[in-house]
């Protein structure tokens, strides 16, 4: 069951002066196709897509979305193509990209050892 | 896992690593240029190569001149590999990133970390919350995207790049409904006496009086000397509320966008086990730096804004000064050649400086800014209060790698980037120490999160 994205009219948009691209990437975001235009980040396509919250934290499952956009805070997590905790602030949109809000798990790791646990390649 | 010999890894392509990544080469290095995005620019000069005329234009001429250092790049051997995630630099040099999926090792003779500044932390209620973001993070949407808030924006803080956003919007057509300054009337009092050595960065400051005069002109609600800032909300922002002139204040809007100021980005340095010193004036950790930039971790040079707060020609400068004093450390130039070429370079670094202790002083971000009530989160991560600190240092916590025990402070996924300063000053005001004492988080790599299946490689 699809999260409902558009809950609210989107936090920014193109400014006037911007050309608006003639091309434009589609990409889904719980479900819901989403028209981008190329060249930014996921997280700034969904910010200009209505998508308020990204993740609820493990903690509280308080909702949360981008208060960096420069890869040093980690509130853009998602899960892009079945891969969860990917910064979308640093990501760029790619047609076809499945993007979906990562809810609540605690499952971003960065001790090594801890990791083969989560992540096992064939 | 490929290992590659290479002369000097820069990690960082901003300003200081463009400018100190083209120097090594002229001087005939072999140089690798690492960088987490896809162009050139670090966040200063965020998307210069790409970004449409109409979008340099509206940012204007202190964002156009990233051009020149990127052209500059652009026509030397340097091998710029972009989207590289650095996850760990090692006292040995070697160089561990992420390119592609795939896991890749340099071994370099001297590495040049370049990472830059980010966003001092504005730990407040309620700043967790969507909607909340820094001034930084819009800016960097206004470079990569052309993107700026939909409805009446409020900007609150203090500092250059809170102004200067401010006028970016002005020219955009961006509706701003209220700049809610925290700069006090005291505060221009205090920095009176940097003034002196300010007017002699006196293009610095006629672009800051221009920024201002041109905000003022736009008459926007501009309150000044703001305090006990909050952003009220359940699920998202719905108000920023304050004191300004004794009287409580509300401003309803779906975007605050917050600043007061950056500090350097000291994750590579901290896991290097360099010597880091509290600087008094900026109120954060920098690492101990020789004129050159060279660390107490022999053939490890920090330039720009990760060794302390300067701005980008600031940075470029120390770039093109590490990258003397690398040339000189692999024996590519001698000592009394690296003096020579270095002494216009200091000079006009020197004078680019001046500015910084009256900046410093005046947008000095306030104590209840930077040391919050009991009730504010501190880690974001793991939600950590302000209140749980202080209960872990009356339990016993006498700084923050204790903190991660007492509480998981600061090991969630941002590793501890966005508490570390604040942590640190709620312990030393908590223990009545000084922030020096008090120390900082130990950092290990991975410094970006890897998987072991990454790890592993093939």
């Amino acid at each position: 069951m699809p999260i409902e994205a558009h809950s609210r009219a989107p936090l920014f948009q193109a400014v006037a002066s911007e050309t608006p691209s003639r091309r434009s990437v589609t990409l889904s975001f719980n479900g819901e196709a989403l028209n981008v235009p190329p060249g930014i980040s996921v997280a700034a396509a969904l910010l200009m897509s209505g998508v308020e919250r990204f993740r609820a934290t493990p903690v509280s499952e308080s909702p949360r979305a981008p208060y960096c956009m420069m890869g040093v805070c980690f509130e853009c997590l998602v899960n892009i193509d079945g891969v969860p905790n990917r910064q979308s602030c640093l990501v760029e949109v790619v047609d076809g990209m499945q993007v979906r809000s990562q809810e609540g798990a605690r499952d971003l790791q960065f001790d090594v050892p801890l990791v083969q646990v989560l992540e096992v390649q064939p | 896992m490929t290992l590659e010999s290479v002369d000097v890894v820069v990690v960082g392509a901003g300003p200081a690593g463009m400018a100190g990544a083209t120097d090594l080469a002229g001087l005939g290095l072999n140089v690798v240029l690492l960088d987490e995005q896809g162009s050139p620019g670090g966040q200063i000069y965020r998307g210069i190569t790409l970004a449409p005329l109409s979008r340099r234009d509206l940012l204007g001429p202190d964002y156009a001149h990233g051009n020149v250092l990127a052209k500059a790049l652009a026509d030397t051997s340097v091998r710029h590999i972009k989207e590289a995630a650095v996850w760990q630099v090692s006292r040995d040099h070697q160089v561990s990133y992420l390119h592609g999926g795939r896991m890749h090792t340099l071994q370099a003779r001297a590495v040049l970390l370049a990472t830059g500044a980010m966003e001092r932390p504005f730990p407040i209620r309620g700043w967790t919350l969507p909607g909340v973001m820094t001034a930084g993070a819009a800016q960097i949407l206004l470079k990569s995207a052309g993107a700026a808030p939909v409805e009446p924006v409020v900007l609150a803080g203090c500092g250059p790049l809170l102004y200067l956003l401010g006028w970016q919007y002005l020219r955009a057509g961006v509706p701003i409904k209220a700049l809610v300054d925290t700069t006090h009337r005291d505060d221009y009092w205090r920095a009176r006496r940097h003034l002196v050595s300010a007017l002699r960065a006196w293009p610095y400051l006629r672009k800051g009086l221009q920024l201002m005069r041109s905000l003022r002109q736009a008459r926007i609600a501009h309150f000044t000397g703001a305090s006990a800032l909050a952003i009220e909300g359940t699920d998202a922002a719905e108000a920023l509320t304050f004191t300004a002139n004794g009287k409580a204040e509300r401003v309803s809007t779906r975007c605050v966008l917050l600043h007061q100021g950056v500090v350097p980005n000291i994750q590579f340095s901290q896991s290097l086990r360099a010597t880091h010193a509290w600087d008094t004036q900026q109120l954060c950790f920098s690492p101990l730096r020789d004129s050159w930039g060279e660390l107490d971790v022999p053939g490890m040079f920090v330039a720009g804004d990760g060794g302390g707060i300067g701005g980008a020609q600031a940075a470029a400068l120390q770039g093109r000064l590490a990258a003397l004093g690398i040339a000189a450390r692999l024996g590519v130039l001698g000592a009394p050649q690296r003096d020579q070429r270095g002494v216009d370079l200091r000079q006009e670094l020197n004078d680019n400086l001046r500015i910084r202790p009256f900046l410093d002083v005046l947008y000095r971000p306030r104590d209840e800014h930077r040391i919050p009530t009991d009730e504010v989160i501190v880690c974001r991560c793991e939600e950590v209060t302000a209140g749980q600190l202080r209960e872990f240092v009356a339990m016993g916590c006498a700084g923050p790698n204790q903190a991660k025990s007492f509480g998981r402070c600061g090991m969630g996924p941002c590793q501890g980037r966005l508490c570390g300063l604040t942590v640190t000053e709620v312990i030393a005001e908590a223990r009545a120490a000084a922030p020096g004492d008090v120390g900082y988080y130990r950092i290990r790599p991975p410094i970006k999160p890897i998987t072991l299946g990454e790890l592993a490689g093939d």
